[in-house]
């Protein structure tokens, strides 16, 4: 029991005086992870009340939701809506970001908070709101107007992201490129923008999650054939506990795991904070 | 034409392409910016201006009057800062000694517990909600292992209520809490502490007066971002909370969803706007802004 009276930092505190920090703190990080990831076991749940653990193992749930017209048209929606919003948002981020950042205009720290403010106010303002607008001009469920939509809520997380990286970049290295007969693009395109290409993905990443979790503006604007997959799981839950939901949010789980372990491999640390 | 004449139409000349670059650079955001007050600026601009319209189709003060005079109003404002703030103090008790475990650990260990912040950070509200509603249901876990260990005899009511609501809003706003206090608890020099305990300060000493009011930012800016997300937060109390709590976000989308009253429902949206805006403006005042717009995500 050496670890105990060990010092645990450069003031002489022990791990043992800690441990209750240590205990607290597992705890903690226990109650995080357990109940994100405990639908992962009851999705493969026999019966119709998912205990845990499961007593019966089988893939009816999955079954139900791949044999469902309804579930699969949503996934596709939810899938095609994140991949336009991350092309959509992902380039005029990062030439807005850009342009941010050299423009020394008075206005440019102005346009800053304008772009920043989607995250700032609540949701359903955006979502009742652009639900007005919509009706007016016929958008409402179409998949333009939830790429438009989604785009304004991923703008700002690009923004933050591509921002941070031309900061600790050094422009000084895309005027030499233009002081030796490169134009302003080409300077851009082959000395900046792979040097900062590893937040360019992460921000892309990022858009496609925002608009493939998001839930309150899809809930007003996508509809009919458009609806997508957060807004029947949202409509599914308030009326009963459908199993199906655990496979699905199984899936999801799957997808957004796999975007992030994406972007700390090409992040190498770098990722978002 | 002396020399200097000509120096001073060259400097002119610069001044007025640099003038236009700028702006030609400013340029580039307009897509962006085009985006934003579309979908935006013009829609809320719209809803404050229906707020102000009465039934009869002229101005009035008549749905914010109402929201004056219904107690029922007064009860889901008081029941959004209740939520709101029972979130951020109970996010507080438990990110803090997390958020410092995680600053003591060697870097390495530090990212692997890390992971335990962002793994939830990043899966979709939805399912966690979902998960906490199957967690906490009737014949749930919780109640299960409650009863197999005798804690108690009955089944616990632990969601469809305040309770239930409070704890899926706890572990979705916790990640917001800890990653900016996560951020500022590293920027603390290790010297300061060695100092304080060289000086002869006993290590709790040295957490409460040194430590402790230096991580104080970020711990501002991580309740603020939890404070107004919670204010304007949907999806979990309408799952988690059984209709027994109706935040102001509810009750916008009541409006319009059930009774299809678009001048009540601006007019909260109106007020939750204002709020919202308020607490951030007192709240620049206390930090900088930029800490909490840098480090929420």
């Amino acid at each position: 029991m050496n670890w105990f009276k060990k010092s645990a930092s450069e003031t002489q505190i022990t791990h043992g005086q800690r441990l209750w920090l240590y205990i607290t703190a597992s705890t903690i990080m226990f109650l995080l992870v357990v109940p994100t990831l405990i639908v992962i076991p009851m999705s493969f749940s026999a019966s119709q009340y998912l205990e845990f653990p499961p007593k019966d193992w089988s893939f009816r749930w999955y079954e139900s939701y791949f044999s469902s017209n309804a579930w699969m048209s949503a996934t596709a929606t939810s899938l095609k809506a994140g991949l336009f919003t991350m092309l959509v948002a992902t380039p005029i981020g990062v030439i807005a970001s850009y342009g941010l950042h050299v423009s020394s205009h008075r206005a440019a720290r102005l346009v800053y908070m304008l772009l920043i403010t989607p995250i700032m106010i609540p949701v359903i303002l955006i979502g009742i709101g652009s639900f007005y607008i919509y009706v007016q001009i016929g958008l409402v469920n179409t998949m333009f107007g939830l790429v438009v939509a989604h785009t304004i809520l991923a703008l700002p997380l690009v923004l933050i992201v591509v921002t941070s990286a031309f900061k600790s970049f050094d422009m000084g290295q895309e005027q030499a490129a233009r002081s030796l007969g490169a134009s302003r693009f080409t300077a851009f395109m082959t000395v900046t923008l792979p040097q900062i290409r590893f937040s360019v993905i992460t921000a892309a990443l990022l858009a496609f999650l925002t608009s493939f979790d998001e839930v309150i503006v899809a809930m007003f604007i996508s509809g009919g054939d458009n609806a997508t997959l957060t807004k029947n799981m949202f409509n599914a839950l308030r009326d009963q506990i459908d199993p199906t939901i655990a496979s699905i949010s199984t899936i999801m789980i799957i997808v957004s795991t796999t975007l992030v372990i994406i972007t700390q491999i090409f992040g190498k640390g770098k990722g978002v904070k | 034409m002396s020399i200097s004449t000509y120096g001073h139409v060259n400097e002119q000349e610069l001044k007025n392409h640099a003038t236009k670059e700028r702006r030609i650079l400013l340029g580039l955001t307009y897509p962006a910016v085009f985006c934003v007050i579309t979908v935006m600026v013009i829609p809320v601009a719209w809803l404050f201006y229906l707020s102000f319209i009465g039934s009869d189709g002229n101005f009035s003060l008549e749905h914010y009057q109402r929201m004056l005079d219904s107690k029922s109003y007064a009860r889901i404002f008081l029941m959004t800062f209740k939520v709101s703030l029972l979130t951020t103090v109970i996010c507080i008790c438990i990110g803090y000694p997390l958020a410092y475990f995680l600053s003591q650990l060697p870097a390495r260990v530090a990212n692997i517990c890390m992971l335990s912040v962002l793994l939830p950070f990043w899966t979709s509200l939805l399912v966690r909600t979902y998960s906490w509603l199957v967690l906490l249901q009737r014949k749930g876990i919780i109640n299960q292992a409650g009863m197999d260990m005798g804690f108690w005899d009955e089944p616990l009511k632990l969601v469809h209520n305040l309770s239930g609501t409070l704890i899926g809003m706890v572990h979705i706003m916790l990640p917001f809490l800890i990653l900016p206090l996560y951020a500022s608890m590293k920027s603390i020099p290790q010297d300061y502490m060695k100092a304080s305990s060289n000086l002869g300060a006993t290590p709790t000493q040295s957490f409460w007066q040194v430590f402790f009011p230096l991580s104080l930012p970020g711990l501002m800016a991580g309740s603020l971002i939890v404070f107004i997300l919670s204010l304007g937060f949907f999806v979990t109390p309408a799952i988690l909370g059984g209709g027994k709590v109706i935040m102001v976000a509810m009750q916008i989308t009541n409006n319009i969803e059930l009774f299809y009253d678009w001048g009540a429902a601006s007019a909260l949206g109106v007020v939750l706007l204002v709020m919202t805006f308020g607490i951030l403006f007192i709240a620049s005042k206390l930090v900088r802004l930029d800490n909490v717009l840098g480090g929420g995500h």
